[in-house]
């Protein structure tokens, strides 16, 4: 009988590799947390950087989060190590399912967190060491100005779930007032699905 | 060797009773139409009735008050809608502005009916519950004062397992003038129900809950109470749910009902021995843990839990794999991003409502498999504990 995920999943899931254990020394170069309990997921990125090579060496992590989230980290994990840091901020939550084997629809939202908390550890290397230059900037654009509805919000209703425009205004209310979003809001609404779907 | 799973979600389904299995493969012979006029179909319509009759009794009703139904959840969605008929020349019609009362802890089925007709202009309002998952009663006569046509309040929660008093609220709703139905679909063969106890007009049963067939259901409409089908085209269930018969569906119904009648209350004080060693095992092995629903007032079967910093989906997914079946009230086993609404509307907060998980007892539980699950529990929190970023926290 299939398991609920993929054999990958399950493999990550049962026996997940590099979290960080209570009471480890890990002296950390860069760490990064993002995500919140009360939606069902947080996490916490460690690594520890090759200055020379510009390189990850290790890393470490905690999530609170279900066996996506879990699955995914570890796999995020593996695939981090030496790699190159420029490299590493731009892996994409598709490359990580690709590795597992893929996830069902409903949990591809689950493992956004891992690429973003490491995102967040790189910066926040690149903040410790001087190279401020080189965070990427992720600055909301505002869509919808009468609703105040950011694209990031609408890339994260498009995660939960929002396959229509009925569906994103469902949930971000945004076009529900002058409606002049609304070619704007459709054109990112598939941009998004194509990103994380297709 | 395949490991013998531990079943203990037996409020979502339940097994079909051996007793069940044996009645439905004799009921094989009544293939006939119990509508047809033939000896076949005379038969099925003979046996049919019988199984009424029997279903009825054991609800304390009159065989012309039962209704059979494709599940719970159709059974609701009719009570639900029999103000709301679409018809001009419908009897039912005249009440479109007659509001119905319902509860923030019903099942789906509830719940999105109610938001379907209160999007359709119908007046819907909910009942806050207490901690434990009670109906605030003062509340409900307030909102009766506001004149309203139907009441909907649940028997006993599929989620945490509270016990609401059924009679009481009846009486209530009555004084006020307004029609009672109850989705008694966890508490029917749990515990003995009479309807004219109980006053209510409408009850809904269903098969699968109580080791019947899924697929078939129940439904009480007390004599004289205005009614509108859902299902309409037939003369079926006194032209009250067309379609043709589930016979096998019915015999297996009748046959899981009488085997209630036969081991529900033994059934019902073994496993409150076993809750009770439960919790106590529960609460000396793993720290920081909160049990939700009613301690008293709650089905003998149900145990709902929640651990501080793991996360549901992930507790049920590693017990998964020790082979222990239970269910969790975190979003992301659910496909949506929030937490069980149940538990919600018990005060508990989100983070705690994503670290959930329901415990639910059956006939099948042994003493043995309660202790397996004692023994691999506290493991498993532990394990997604230490990993959790949201444990430390708490302690």
């Amino acid at each position: 009988m299939d398991w609920a995920y993929t054999d990958k999943v399950k493999e990550h899931f049962t026996d997940p590799h590099n979290i960080l254990r209570d009471g480890e020394d890990f002296p950390s170069d860069g760490k990064g947390k993002v995500g919140n309990v009360k939606c069902g997921d947080e996490m916490m990125f460690l690594i520890q950087v090759d200055k020379e090579k510009k390189t990850i060496k290790d890393c470490r992590w905690k999530t609170y989060g279900c066996a996506s989230a879990i699955a995914s980290t570890s796999m995020l994990s593996d695939m981090i190590k030496g790699m190159e840091l420029e490299k590493a901020y731009q892996i994409t939550p598709k490359e990580i399912m690709q590795q597992l084997g893929g996830l069902p629809e409903h949990k591809v939202h689950c493992s956004v967190l891992g690429d973003k908390a490491l995102r967040a550890a790189i910066d926040d290397y690149y903040q410790n060491s001087g190279q401020e230059d080189k965070i990427e900037k992720e600055e909301a654009k505002i869509i919808c100005q009468c609703m105040n509805v950011t694209d990031h919000e609408i890339e994260h209703a498009v995660l939960e779930g929002a396959r229509t425009y009925y569906e994103l205004q469902e949930r971000t209310k945004l076009g529900t007032v002058c409606g002049q979003c609304k070619d704007d809001a459709e054109r990112l609404l598939s941009e998004y699905i194509q990103k994380h779907y297709s | 060797m395949q490991k013998q799973i531990v079943y203990l979600d037996n409020n979502a389904t339940t097994p079909l009773h051996p007793e069940v299995c044996k009645a439905l493969n004799e009921a094989m012979e009544f293939y006939g139409n119990p509508s047809s006029l033939h000896a076949l179909g005379r038969m099925a319509r003979q046996r049919v009735e019988q199984a009424r009759e029997n279903i009825a009794a054991f609800i304390g009703a009159d065989k012309d008050e039962v209704i059979f139904v494709g599940s719970g959840s159709e059974a609701n969605n009719t009570v639900l809608s029999i103000f709301t008929c679409p018809s001009r020349n419908c009897a039912c019609a005249p009440n479109k502005h007659i509001g119905i009362i319902t509860t923030t802890i019903e099942h789906p089925c509830v719940m999105e009916t109610s938001r379907c007709l209160s999007d359709r202009g119908l007046g819907v309002s909910y009942l806050d519950v207490d901690k434990d998952g009670k109906v605030d009663v003062n509340q409900l006569e307030e909102q009766l004062a506001k004149k309203a046509g139907l009441v909907s309040i649940m028997m006993a929660n599929n989620e945490i397992g509270t016990v609401q008093d059924i009679k009481k609220l009846a009486e209530i709703v009555h004084k006020h003038g307004a029609l009672f139905h109850t989705d008694a679909v966890q508490a029917v063969g749990k515990f003995p129900i009479n309807v004219r106890e109980l006053g209510v007009d409408f009850l809904t049963l269903s098969g699968h809950k109580i080791y019947g067939p899924k697929g078939i259901g129940a439904l009480y409409v007390k004599k004289g109470v205005h009614f509108c089908p859902l299902i309409r085209g037939g003369h079926q269930e006194y032209g009250r749910r067309a379609g043709t018969e589930n016979t096998l569906g019915i015999i297996g119904l009748e046959k899981a009902i009488q085997m209630r009648a036969q081991e529900m209350e033994q059934e019902e004080k073994r496993l409150f021995e076993f809750k009770a060693i439960l919790k106590k095992g529960i609460e000396e092995q793993i720290p920081d843990i909160r049990f939700n629903g009613h301690p008293e007032d709650c089905l003998a079967g149900t145990l709902n839990v929640s651990f501080n910093g793991a996360e549901g989906e992930a507790i049920l997914l590693y017990l998964d794999l020790e082979g222990v079946a239970v269910s969790t009230g975190s979003a992301c086993a659910s496909g949506s991003l929030d937490p069980s609404h149940v538990l919600l509307a018990t005060g508990l907060d989100a983070e705690r409502a994503h670290g959930s998980i329901r415990i639910s007892m059956g006939r099948q539980t042994t003493k043995e498999e309660i202790d397996y699950l004692l023994e691999v529990l506290p493991r498993v929190i532990k394990k997604i504990r230490e990993m959790s970023t949201a444990y430390n926290k708490v302690k």
